[in-house]
């Protein structure tokens, strides 16, 4: 497991760490942050042929269009799975990626 | 940042192999403002210390499943840092800092990974700076054939440049390197007088720093500099920094979603990320704080550093471009637009 995975008992993603950002403007309870969230990452999942789906509030769910799925414990977890489902790095920085983004 | 009030500072000192991390750290607890200091060290040297708070680890690294190296937890480091904690709990002993000396070919990513995420570490301690320690007289050629001390260069908060006085060799040459390689990190030279307050504290984290400290930290105008003068042709500059500046606010969560991501690819060549972000729906600025994969939790500040309020991110990376990072930031801050987290 890496640093943006957490180790066993490490808890919460950095990027929910924050007392004040969790109260951000827009994103006052968790629930709301947490679909927006779902919300983005499809954005970017769907060009890997990859959905990510809420379940339960405490967990991830991501599958393909196949049916495979794999349950995800914690959103750092989300890039290494999705890499293992689809047998290729996701990219940020690939120059088709950021293209389709910006279609 | 009072997040981190009542944490612990914990200050690394690295360099590579006869640098002189050991006559630097002598030198700075014969001073009284180090009275309440604990330091952990490597191997005990030629050079003798003689500090009441002493302790060694030895080099035991357990290798996560499926991790990098920089994700790796120094075991024998988190144990020792526990050990010093309970004593500490059970008034065997008091002190208010910790120092770290790491060896001379550490990698000094496992070290502030298991400070940031040891599951008791994390609640007890937090990161001060990083001090690295550059032999002027090897400096140069270390730093363009050993990866380690290139990496320790990167990662420091401050520089201190020992043996310039035996040394005959390009000194201008090895500041210039330096400040290609981390221009925000100041430069002093051992035969000043250091003191704790030069060296180890007044970091980001600290909950009495102030704001030319978080102006400092980011130093993206150093970064800028460095930019329009880096030669990417050099094979020794595959190590590089630069700074993005972004004019409309960032959302939090496309960032989380994009830094997230390009760490899992590229982690192991991000040597250094550091931001000031305006972010969407706050006040003051959010500073965020990497190495490799490891990112420090982010902390919001209360005000920012100066009349600037454009989000500032300043990078130090091996083999990766300047522009695809603009661009694919931009690209996904861009998502965010059309949705929000009130939607």
């Amino acid at each position: 497991m890496c640093g943006l995975c957490g180790v066993l008992g490490a808890g919460e993603h950095w990027t929910d760490s924050d007392d004040t950002l969790k109260k951000r403007a827009g994103a006052e309870t968790r629930r709301r942050e947490r679909a927006y969230q779902i919300t983005l990452t499809n954005r970017i999942l769907a060009q890997y042929g990859l959905k990510l789906a809420d379940w339960e509030g405490s967990s991830f769910v991501l599958s393909n269009r196949t049916g495979a799925s794999e349950v995800i414990d914690h959103f750092a977890a989300l890039w290494s799975t999705a890499e293992k489902m689809i047998k290729r790095p996701c990219d940020p920085l690939d120059p088709t990626v950021i293209d389709a983004l910006g279609a | 940042m009072s997040r981190y009030a009542g944490y612990l500072p914990v200050n690394v000192i690295t360099g590579f192999l006869g640098s002189g991390k050991t006559t630097l750290l002598k030198r700075l607890l014969e001073s009284p403002d180090m009275a309440d200091t604990a330091v952990l060290i490597n191997e005990f040297g030629e050079i003798g210390l003689d500090h009441h708070l002493l302790e060694q680890v030895d080099e035991n690294i357990v290798m996560l499943q499926s991790g990098c190296l920089c994700c790796t937890i120094r075991d024998d480091l988190a144990t020792s840092m526990r050990d010093l904690w309970d004593r500490r709990a059970a008034g065997e002993f008091g002190f208010r800092r910790l120092v770290v000396e790491t060896t001379g070919l550490a990698d000094p990513a496992p070290i502030i990974y298991t400070l940031m995420a040891d599951p008791v570490i994390r609640y007890h301690f937090r990161l001060g700076n990083i001090i690295t320690t550059i032999d002027a007289v090897n400096g140069l050629s270390q730093l363009a054939r050993q990866p380690e001390s290139l990496k320790q260069a990167a990662v420091a908060d401050r520089i201190v440049l020992t043996k310039t006085d035996i040394s005959d060799e390009d000194e201008d040459g090895l500041r210039k390197r330096l400040r290609s390689v981390n221009p925000a990190a100041p430069v002093f030279l051992a035969q000043e007088k250091l003191t704790a307050a030069k060296l180890l504290t007044n970091d980001l984290y600290d909950p009495k720093a102030k704001s030319k400290e978080v102006a400092h930290w980011i130093d993206a105008e150093a970064f800028q500099d460095t930019h329009h003068h880096h030669d990417r042709n050099r094979h020794d500059e595959s190590i590089h920094a630069f700074c993005l500046t972004f004019d409309q606010p960032i959302d939090w969560t496309a960032f989380g979603i994009w830094l997230s991501m390009l760490l899992q690819a590229h982690g192991e060549d991000v040597l250094r990320v550091k931001g000031l972000l305006d972010v969407r729906g706050m006040a003051g600025p959010v500073a965020v704080h990497g190495v490799q994969h490891v990112v420090h939790p982010p902390v919001h500040l209360k005000r920012w550093p100066d009349d600037d309020r454009r989000s500032r991110i300043v990078f130090i990376v091996r083999d990766l471009e300047q522009r695809a990072i603009e661009d694919s930031l931009a690209a996904f801050n861009a998502l965010a637009e059309g949705h929000s987290a009130a939607a």
